[in-house]
This record gives structure tokens, C-alpha cells and sequence, in this order.
């Protein structure tokens, strides 16, 4: 009798639900309705940044079509070429949508560039940090920390200072300030998961050091890695937009929202707002989507915030 | 307590010693020294001239030592545009950075920790959530988009408020101040309010962290147990807890504070150091740039020198461990 | 004893927490009384809810846990209706309590004065001065040397012991009728434990107030308490005299525990257990929560037992097959 009382309380008290993990994970993140907003918005904004050359109305880097009669219409006016500025032209008469699908095309591009590699660089310097440890890793935690003692804004300010404009020193510029955030990530969790006895099974099993890292401590390091990858991502464009608006990021040519907000500034005074302001929201609206993004994958791959 | 603060004075020194290492480095190892630091307009005799007078014909070691010695004097070169020493002429920008940044941080300190603490205390509240979304957008928004956003809404469409610059000042114990008169703070507000936004946001989100953290420890329950009122319980239990980190926190960030009124000053046309930098940096002004970035070093040091110190008065446990250590 | 006003007359007391994951019957119709200068202990595992029922008394259960049904007597005056700020004005004056780690219940950002003077204070309108002559005096009380020079100190400067004497001395401050004690002593070590609860029994015995003692520990409230109450799963299981439940445990459950406390009498012999652990909160066995891992479990425990009336005799049990042989 007791026995089979005591088996029911097993089975009563047993997992209520198996899911995949990968369902879970969905499940769990779309318990809100702010971050499912974010996820979309993520997918939006993409969508246009790698379709913008079909979905702008005009080319805006093809000097050839670009009037200067045409110069700061208002929204819902129409340009010399017949085609309507539905958000109006900017001071070099520039179809300011046009201009704001190549901007986030280039904004994006530049924050997911700098993030990926900075994310590689990061997680190598890391994990080398966590798998050697000792002087290694105290010299390697020294530089990271003593660059993350500097504000970001500061060291992109040097860098640019010497190196110079343009797209490919703008990324060089934010691999450098990016990297030691994905750096100090992974050495955290990574010495967590160090310490735990699969590493010291795969190690008492004589694998190399190199498949133990990359095929057993990185893999458990993913999940902070993504959410720091992600804030990274948003904080990489926002320093790129502010750096181009200090007219030290990128050149006027290929201008990214940042620039084309800094242009519409001098214009905002005297009433022309949409030059500055339109791009002024697609900024903001690609930013705010992708922290509400990480925000939630934060509380979902959070392990200690488990319910 | 004392052989504290000079053990953290020893690895000050230390530390701007290797700063100036780097910096050393990459002026005249990385960069080319003549371009750097000799206005690139000169004629060839003073080129000449000026590598003698900086030394650059010498050996490298004596050539740290010289530009060693120089920094230490004071001495970081002379502005091309104004030719003025460059460190003169940051002093000379110092005062209206340094007032826009203490403004900011008083402003974060004011608001982000009552703040944080309604949220900390309500967190399922209508009006906590409302606190915690802003504090994201806080974070997320770039600080010279809301700077462009209040110069429209207040200085373009309301007409309220000053677009930029500094206004008219007060002399305060001999230096020139906006927020002695009502004029002046018409003109630091916005600047004041956009550079603080950022920090804000994290003192809201560390006040509430800490908030949340500290109402579930025994000793509130212990001191709600003696009978004691809930305003003091909050006002001085748990809001005394959460001072200590929040204080280090924002004092570390003070200079990140300066470092971010670039773009405000920029923005709002403030006459500070950051827009004498990107001024600078405009015109390759590069000596502007080096004494900048020195003196920027040197007082993030004496910052972290000093949070740390204010941080072992605070905090009576680590007061302790020093004195016997 | 006969028609006098019990200090404390809990009845039928029940304090859920309502989680995500269900309601946790953390306290289950708990009735007990606590008569002017008695001690009473209450003793079970860890989840057995005797920390709830300490919080529940003084109002002060965490979210979201809250008193559902049951009254709490206080000298008359029912204390799960009182308010907010009645409770806050009983609160330390007339019931006080102590916390079981000392590491954790004095703010280690305040000074000991600070602590002392802000509860002397919370409840009488005197000056600081006075105050801090009430603060110095609770610590002598409690036997803390040099108590000046201890006021101005932070609570990191003091032992685990010493930090529990502040505790206790602040809960004394108001000479209040009934202290709460929840698990003082555990995270002492044995001698210190032993100082204090010398300590306690004196104080008790020299001011008249009540006492409530919660621990796991038998062999803590075996010298200590008058009576004693007996939890497992949210509910009393046995309560009565201290002697009567000691000498002849009526409940298994009481049974294994006195079984499972070391003893020099039983030197050699194996140490008696019980097996499995405390159910869980959510999801309790049918019947007497009790039966998974009881000896004597039966069908009949699939119903829930009540507890044996008292007028048979102050020694209570809540089980369909008790001890009865042993007695």
C-alpha cells in the first residue's frame, strides 16, 4: 500500500510538459507582446535595409537623377522627375525616403559588420583567457579592462581622430571599442562552465584543447553571447549614427542616418524639419526594435531568472 | 585608511604612467610625429625647427623622456589654429564642460534614484512599468537625437527655451557659472537634461535593481519587525543600501560624463572641451587632440581615485578591511 | 491559568502563496495558544511552515504569500484583522521578533545606535538621549561587555553571537508580551547557542513575557520549552506538554523525529530515520500529508485525520493510529 501511494505522488509531482528546447525558447519569448513587437520591427527594418535599392523610389547616390531644384520640398511634393517626395528632399535634392532605405542599409550594415567581427575577435581573446587562464588570462583581462574603463564614444573619437573618415575606419573603429565587451563575456561564462565536470571529462579523455574549446566550452557560452551580440549590434549603430552626426564617421557620400540627420540639422531651425527628423525615427525605430529584442532574449536565456 | 589611500595613489601613478606609454606610442610610433604635432602649412625651416624643438631627431628613449618631461611640465604643444598651448586653451573650455557635466550628474542623482526606487518598490505597477520603459529608451535612444528632439519641441516649435549656446554667466568663486541666474539656467537646462539622460537611465535601473535586491534581505524584515515606519524603512534602510553601489557607479561614470558632452556640446553649441575636440579634429588640430586626450586620462585616474576612496567611507565594511589590512 | 486571556490564541490559521506555478498551503488551519510567561516551541522540517506561522502573527509574510483564513488572538484583539498601522504599533512593542541568521537581520550600513534608537524611538516619543540610555541598557541586559563603545559600531565588527544578542536586546527594548524566535540559534555554534539560550530562559523567566520558539531542532527546545507544537506540511501534527510529547510521541511523524536526534543512551545503535523528504507545498498526498513516509501508514490515512479534541487531554494528535501503545 505504501509503496504504490508513494509512486503516485512521483508521478503526480513529475514534469507537467516536455518541449524542445528551440520551442521553448519561442514559447517563453513570446510570453511578450512588447518583445514579439521588437521582433518584428527587427524584421522589418532588415527587409529594407537588404532590399533598398528595389523598394527606393529613386537612387539618391546617382548624381545624374538628382536635381538641385529639387532641393528640401516638403513631404508629399513633387520633384522634377514626376516622382513624388512622400517624406520630402533633403538639401542637395535628394528624395529623403531614398535616402533613408540606402541610410539604414548602410547604418545596419555597418553595425553588423563591426559586431560580427568584433563578436569573433571577443570570443577568441576569451575564451583563450578562460581555457589558459593564469598570466594569460591576467594580461588579457588587464587590456579589457582597461579599455572598458574608456567610454566608448571616447576611443571611436580617437581612432577616427587619427585614422580618418570613412566606412572601413568607421568598422575598424567599432571592432576596437566592441570587442572587449564579447571578450570579457565569454571569459565569464567560460570559466563557469570550465569548472564543471564535462570539461573535465572531455579533457580526461585527452581531445585537444582545441575541440574542447570550440566543440564544448563555446557552445555552452552561446546564450550571453547572443544577447551581448544583440545589445552590441544597436549600440554599434547608435555610435556610428552619433559619429557621423559629429561629422567625424562616415563621408558625406555614402551617408548613413546618422549623417542625414546631421544634414537636416542645420535645416531644423528655420522650420524644414523633415529632413532631420524623418530619418531622425528610422534611426530610432531600428535601435529601440533590436534592444527590445535582446531585452527579452536577456530575460529568456537568463538562466538564473528560470522560473 | 591612510595606507589605503596611498597604495591607490601608487597604482594611479602607475597606471597614467602607462597611459602616457600609449600614448607615447601612438602619436610618435604609429602616427608620424611631424604630421601629428607640426602645422602641416609650415615651411621646411620651421619644420626644422620644430623637430628640434620637440626633439624628434633625438633616440627614441630620449624622446619619451622628452615628451615625458613636457607633460609633466604642462607642456602639451601648441595649438595650430589658435596658437595657443593646447592644455591652456582645454583649461580655458574646462569650466563650462565641468559645470554641463555636474549639472547632469545631479540631475541623474535627483531624479534616477527616487525613480528607481518607485519602480524597485512597484515593480507590477502601471507607473514602475512606465519608469522602466523609459529607462530603456534612456539607454537606447542616441543622446544627440533627443538633443535635436528638444531643440525642436522647446527652442523651435514652443520657442520656450534657448536653441544652444551658453548665455550670459555669474562669476561663483571666480569662475564663470549659468546656474546662479535664471537666464543662465534657461541655457544649461536642456543641455544639462540631454547629457543626463543616459545616466539616468542606469542610476533608475540601479536604484531599482538594488531596491529589489535589499527589500528582500532579513534586515528590512527585521527592521519592519521593530515596529518602525515604512518611510523609514525605505528613506533610510534600504535607500542608504542602495546609495553605495549606485555612488561608485555613478562616479565611475563621471568620466564618461565629460566624454559624452561631445556630442551634447556639439549639439547644443555649448562652448566645452568636446567641442573644442571635434573643432579640432575638424581642422587637425592634432596637438588640441593629444592634450585632450591626456588630460582626459588624467581624470578619469583621479576620478576612479577618488570613487574609490568615497566608496571605503560609505561602506564601513570596506572601511574596515583596509584598516586591517 | 483557568479563564485568564491566552497572550496568543491562533485558530484555524491558514497562509497560502499564491505562485505561478499554484497556491502553496504553507500554513494549513494551525490552532494554537500561548498563555502570559509560557514558552512554547514549535518544531518541524524545513518547509513545514512554522516560519510562515511566525511571519503570520506579526503581519509581516511576503508577497505573495498572505493570511487567507483563521484568527490570531493577541491578548483578545484579533490581529488578522487588525491594520497596517495597528500591526506597525504592536510590532516591536507588544510582539517582537528575532530572525534566525544574526548575520543577516541587522543592516550592515547602520550603526548599532542607529538600529537600537530608531526602534525605541518608532514606538515612544523621547528624546535621543533617553533612547540611546534604553538602547545601552537592552545590551547589558543581554550581557554584551563595554555596551558605549559597542553602540557605535557597525554590525560587521560583531560575532554571529554577538550580533544575535544585539537581535534579542532590540526585541527586549519595548518589554514586549510575546517574542517570536525563529530559529535563533541554528546558525551559532554549539556553545554560543548555549549562552544564548541560557540567556533567553532568563530573561523569560525574569520579565513574564511569552515566548515562541521555531526550530528543527528537538533537543533545542527540549530544555526550553513549557510546551510544544508539532508541524509537518502546513499543519500541527501533535502538540502538548514538552514532557508528554518527549517521553510518549502520540504521531509517527513526532516519533521518527525524537528517533533522528543523537543520543548517548542509544550509543552504538543504528540512528533511527525517517525515509523520503517533505512533500511539496503545491502538491500534497492525499490525506494526512504524512503517509508516504509513514511506518504505520495504512488505507484509512488516505483521509485526512483531525486533530484529537482537547478535552480528552492536553496532549493532541492528528493521526488515525497514533502511538497509543508506547503511552
Amino acid at each position: 500500500m505504501t509503496a504504490s501511494t508513494g509512486e503516485a505522488v512521483i508521478e503526480t509531482t513529475g514534469m507537467s510538459s516536455e518541449l524542445s528546447p528551440f520551442r521553448r525558447f519561442i514559447s517563453d519569448y513570446c510570453e511578450s507582446k512588447v518583445a514579439i513587437a521588437g521582433a518584428i520591427g527587427v524584421l522589418v527594418v532588415a527587409f529594407i535595409a537588404i532590399f533598398a535599392p528595389w523598394l527606393s523610389p529613386t537612387n539618391p547616390y546617382d548624381l545624374a537623377t538628382v536635381d538641385i531644384m529639387d532641393s528640401r520640398l516638403a513631404p508629399g511634393m513633387q520633384m522634377m522627375s514626376g516622382v513624388t517626395a512622400h517624406v520630402g528632399t533633403d538639401g542637395m535634392g535628394r528624395d529623403m525616403l531614398s535616402a533613408m532605405f540606402y541610410g539604414l542599409r548602410i547604418s545596419l550594415g555597418v553595425g553588423a559588420m563591426s559586431g560580427f567581427v568584433a563578436l569573433l575577435v571577443g570570443v577568441c581573446v576569451g575564451l583563450t583567457a578562460a581555457y589558459f587562464g593564469g598570466r594569460v588570462d591576467m594580461l588579457i583581462m588587464r587590456i579589457v579592462d582597461l579599455q572598458l574603463s574608456f567610454p566608448a564614444i571616447l576611443i571611436a573619437l580617437v581612432l577616427l581622430a587619427t585614422l580618418g573618415k570613412g566606412v572601413d575606419k568607421i568598422i575598424i573603429a567599432l571592432i576596437v571599442v566592441q570587442w572587449a565587451y564579447f571578450a570579457r563575456t565569454v571569459r565569464g561564462t567560460a570559466l563557469v562552465e570550465r569548472r564543471k565536470e564535462y570539461i573535465e571529462a572531455a579533457a580526461c579523455l585527452a581531445l585537444s584543447h582545441r575541440r574542447i574549446v570550440f566543440r564544448h566550452l563555446l557552445p555552452n557560452c552561446l546564450p550571453p553571447l547572443i544577447v551581448v551580440g544583440t545589445v552590441q549590434i544597436a549600440s554599434a549603430i547608435s555610435l556610428e549614427a552619433t559619429l557621423s552626426f559629429l561629422g567625424i564617421g562616415l563621408p558625406v557620400t555614402e551617408p548613413s542616418l546618422g549623417l542625414l540627420i546631421s544634414n537636416g540639422f542645420e535645416y531644423m531651425l528655420s522650420g524644414k524639419y523633415w529632413i532631420s527628423i524623418y530619418p531622425g525615427i528610422a534611426l530610432l525605430f531600428t535601435i529601440v526594435s533590436i534592444n527590445l529584442v535582446g531585452d527579452r532574449l536577456r530575460d529568456v536565456l537568463n538562466p538564473r531568472l528560470e522560473r | 585608511m591612510s595606507v589605503f589611500i596611498i597604495r591607490r595613489l601608487l597604482q594611479s601613478v602607475v597606471v597614467i604612467w602607462v597611459m602616457s606609454l600609449l600614448v607615447f606610442g601612438g602619436v610618435y610610433l604609429i602616427g608620424d610625429p611631424i604630421d601629428m604635432l607640426i602645422n602641416p602649412e609650415a615651411d621646411q625651416e620651421d619644420i626644422d625647427a620644430a623637430i628640434r624643438a620637440l626633439g624628434l631627431d633625438k633616440p627614441i628613449t630620449e624622446q619619451y623622456w622628452f615628451f615625458l618631461i613636457n607633460a609633466v611640465k604642462g607642456d602639451l604643444g601648441s595649438s595650430f589654429i589658435f596658437n595657443e598651448p593646447a592644455l591652456q586653451l582645454i583649461l580655458a573650455r574646462m569650466p563650462a564642460t565641468m559645470e554641463l557635466a555636474f549639472a547632469a550628474l545631479f540631475l541623474s542623482i535627483v531624479l534616477g534614484i527616487p525613480l528607481g526606487m518607485w519602480a524597485g518598490l512597484h515593480p507590477n505597477s502601471l507607473s514602475g512599468r512606465s519608469i522602466m520603459t523609459g529607462s530603456i529608451l534612456g539607454f537606447s535612444l542616441p543622446s544627440f537625437w533627443v538633443g535635436i528632439m528638444f531643440i525642436m519641441f522647446f527652442a523651435v516649435v514652443l520657442g520656450v527655451l534657448p536653441s544652444g549656446g551658453r548665455g550670459e554667466t555669474t562669476e561663483f568663486l571666480g569662475l564663470q557659472v549659468s546656474f546662479l541666474s535664471w537666464k543662465g539656467l534657461s541655457y544649461i537646462l536642456l543641455p544639462a537634461i540631454n547629457l543626463a539622460l543616459f545616466k539616468l537611465s542606469l542610476v533608475i535601473r540601479l536604484s531599482r535593481a538594488g531596491t529589489q535586491e535589499v527589500i528582500h534581505q532579513d534586515y528590512i524584515k527585521f527592521a519592519r519587525a521593530k515596529g518602525i515606519s515604512e518611510k523609514r524603512v525605505i528613506l533610510v534602510h534600504v535607500l542608504k543600501n542602495i546609495m553605495i553601489p549606485v555612488v561608485t557607479i555613478l562616479g565611475l561614470e563621471f568620466g564618461s560624463v565629460i566624454a559624452f558632452a561631445v556630442v551634447t556640446e556639439t549639439v547644443f553649441a555649448w562652448p566645452g572641451m568636446g567641442k573644442l575636440i571635434i573643432e579640432s579634429i575638424d581642422q587637425l588640430d592634432r596637438p588640441v587632440i593629444v592634450a585632450y586626450l591626456m588630460i582626459i586620462v588624467f581624470m578619469f585616474i583621479v576620478i576612479n581615485l577618488v570613487v574609490d576612496i568615497l566608496y571605503s567611507v560609505l561602506d564601513p565594511r570596506v572601511r574596515l578591511q583596509d584598516v586591517k589590512a | 491559568m483557568e479563564g485568564e486571556i491566552p497572550t496568543l490564541a491562533v485558530e484555524g490559521l491558514k497562509t497560502f502563496f499564491f505562485t505561478k506555478l499554484g497556491v502553496a498551503q504553507a500554513v494549513n488551519g494551525v490552532s494554537f495558544t500561548v498563555r502570559k510567561g509560557e514558552v512554547v516551541g514549535l518544531v518541524g522540517e524545513s518547509g513545514s511552515g512554522k516560519s510562515v506561522t511566525g511571519f503570520s502573527l506579526i503581519g509581516l509574510v511576503d508577497p505573495p504569500g498572505r493570511v487567507v483564513e483563521g484568527k490570531i488572538l493577541f491578548r483578545g484583539e484579533d490581529l488578522a484583522q487588525a491594520d497596517e498601522d495597528r500591526m506597525r504599533s504592536l510590532r516591536g512593542r507588544r510582539i517582537a521578533m528575532i530572525f534566525q541568521d544574526p548575520m543577516m537581520t541587522l543592516n550592515p550600513v547602520l550603526r548599532i545606535d542607529t538600529q537600537m534608537i530608531e526602534a525605541v524611538r518608532a514606538h515612544e516619543k523621547i528624546s535621543e538621549g533617553d533612547a540611546r540610555i534604553r538602547a545601552r541598557d537592552a545590551l547589558v541586559q543581554v550581557g554584551i561587555p563595554s555596551p558605549d563603545e559597542r553602540l557605535k559600531a557597525y554590525p560587521h565588527q560583531f560575532s554571529g553571537g554577538m550580533r544575535q544578542r544585539v537581535a534579542i536586546a532590540t526585541a527586549l527594548l519595548h518589554k514586549p508580551d510575546l517574542i517570536i524566535a525563529d530559529e535563533p540559534t541554528t546558525a551559532l555554534d554549539v556553545t554560543i547557542q548555549g549562552q544564548i539560550l541560557h540567556e533567553v530562559q532568563k530573561l523569560c523567566r525574569e520579565t513574564g513575557m511569552s515566548l515562541i520558539w521555531i526550530t528543527h531542532d528537538l533537543s533545542v527546545v527540549a530544555g526550553l520549552a513549557d510546551r510544544i507544537c508539532v508541524m509537518y506540511a502546513g499543519k500541527i501534527v501533535e502538540k502538548g506538554k514538552i514532557s508528554d510529547v518527549l517521553d510518549s510521541p502520540l504521531h509517527p511523524y513526532t516519533n521518527g523525529l525524537i528517533g533522528s536526534v543523537p543520543s548517548h543512551n542509544r550509543r552504538g545503535q543504528p540512528l533511527a530515520q525517517i525515509p523520503g523528504m517533505t512533500p511539496s507545498l503545491l502538491n500534497l498526498p492525499q490525506g494526512c500529508a504524512f503517509h508516504p513516509r509513514c511506518p504505520r501508514a495504512g488505507a484509512s490515512c488516505l483521509v485526512e485525520p483531525d486533530i484529537t479534541e482537547p478535552a480528552k487531554s492536553d496532549h493532541q494528535v492528528r493521526c488515525v493510529n497514533p502511538h497509543l501503545e508506547t503511552s
